[in-house]
């Protein structure tokens, strides 16, 4: 009986500095030769968060999970993106034009995918990328518009991201844009579902442990569109803010909601200086 | 031919004579198993990839049989010794009949 005891006394000294697993680490992120900005300052206006530093979700990933985004060859969001470089070739709709007709190569959106979500003077809102796609879909092609959450969006906010790679993510949050994010802000801090939580309860105030068995981030958006291992297809923001919400045990918004896009703008904002690194694997 | 296929090789421009190089290849691909049934209840045909080869030279370097179990996009790494300069050629097999081929050079020296 005391042989067991101590086996199990033992057994745990072993498994105590397993638990400390779920914290961030200090590799470099180095994409095809580039250098990418994954900790940096918190942005001014978190100045009275409870946190050190921002950094990416790539630091709480496993050595195998961050290689995976190191080479292009062997990211597999990369077929996403050339998926993307199809359509964006391919006329569609009643003006029989192609997304390359007006914007030639996809290069010429470079810093978009930074900039956004951005205030829209001629909307009057706030837009995503994914907005933007479609509005340029009904408006200018005259084809229908995707499914926010779709693969075929995620596929093409992957290929227009992948033109900012590098690029520090700089959303603008005042202006007209300010309204939007100040309710992104309060969505943020807000409890939902059955178990009472709100974004910062996981992801400002206990990012670096575990919840269950997952590694707890800060829940940064720069490397969206992301390439999950777990569902094997590339991930929009809004399809994650379900997710979580979805976990918190309540009612969620759907993709492509105003609460949504307000979300994204404020948590874009609360990366503002990390690089933009989509499309990344996580897992 | 099914949609969106597009193979994908990773090989070194040049390599010294004898060196051991990795090569990386990917095929796009849905790998339809042909055990899952669609919304009306009836099977979806298999579609997969069932054959893999690389030759170098001519001389044959891989020969993979694929087997429907295979998720989507297969991946293969594999080493191989460059003895001369010369091309080294990837064949995908398509269950449709389709054929897909790669050709990389590798420079000796």
């Amino acid at each position: 009986m005391k042989f067991k005891a101590l086996t199990a006394i033992a057994a745990l000294m072993v498994a105590a500095p397993a638990l400390t697993f779920a914290d961030p680490d200090d590799d470099t992120l180095v994409i095809e030769g580039q250098e990418m900005v994954t900790k940096t300052d918190l942005p001014a206006h978190m100045e009275d968060a409870n946190m050190d530093m921002i950094m990416s979700g790539w630091h709480f990933r496993s050595d195998e999970t961050q290689a995976l985004q190191m080479d292009d060859f062997d990211n597999p969001g990369m077929i996403f993106v050339d998926q993307a470089l199809d359509n964006w070739e391919s006329v569609e709709g009643s003006a029989g034009k192609s997304c390359a007709s007006c914007h030639e190569g996809p290069e010429s959106l470079a810093g978009v995918r930074a900039t956004y979500p951005k205030w829209n003077e001629d909307a009057g809102e706030v837009r995503t990328i994914a907005m933007q796609v479609n509005s340029c879909r009904t408006e200018n092609m005259g084809a229908e518009p995707y499914k926010y959450d779709s693969t075929q969006m995620a596929a093409m906010e992957a290929l227009i991201t992948l033109q900012s790679r590098g690029m520090p993510v700089d959303v603008a949050i005042d202006g007209p844009a300010a309204e939007t994010w100040e309710k992104g802000q309060e969505i943020y801090y807000t409890r939902y579902g059955q178990l009472e939580l709100s974004c910062a309860s996981c992801h400002e105030e206990n990012y670096g442990n575990m919840i269950r068995a997952d590694h707890l981030s800060q829940g940064q958006i720069n490397g969206f569109p992301t390439y999950r291992l777990k569902n094997a297809k590339l991930n929009t923001v809004h399809g994650r803010f379900k997710g979580c919400v979805r976990d918190t045990r309540a009612e969620t918004f759907s993709p492509g909601s105003p609460e949504f896009v307000a979300l994204e703008l404020y948590v874009a904002s609360r990366g503002n200086g990390l690089s933009v690194e989509g499309p990344s694997v996580r897992n | 031919m099914a949609d969106g296929v597009r193979p994908r090789v990773k090989a070194p421009r040049s390599a010294e004579a004898g060196e051991v190089v990795t090569i990386k290849t990917l095929i796009s691909h849905k790998m339809e198993s042909g055990q899952r049934k669609n919304k009306d209840g009836s099977v979806i045909p298999r579609s997969i990839i069932n054959r893999f080869t690389c030759e170098f030279n001519g001389t044959s370097v891989l020969d993979v049989k694929m087997e429907p179990a295979i998720s989507t996009n297969p991946y293969f790494e594999f080493e191989a010794t460059i003895p001369e300069a010369g091309d080294m050629k990837f064949t995908w097999y398509d269950d449709d009949g389709s054929v897909y081929e790669d050709t990389k050079t590798i420079k000796v020296g």
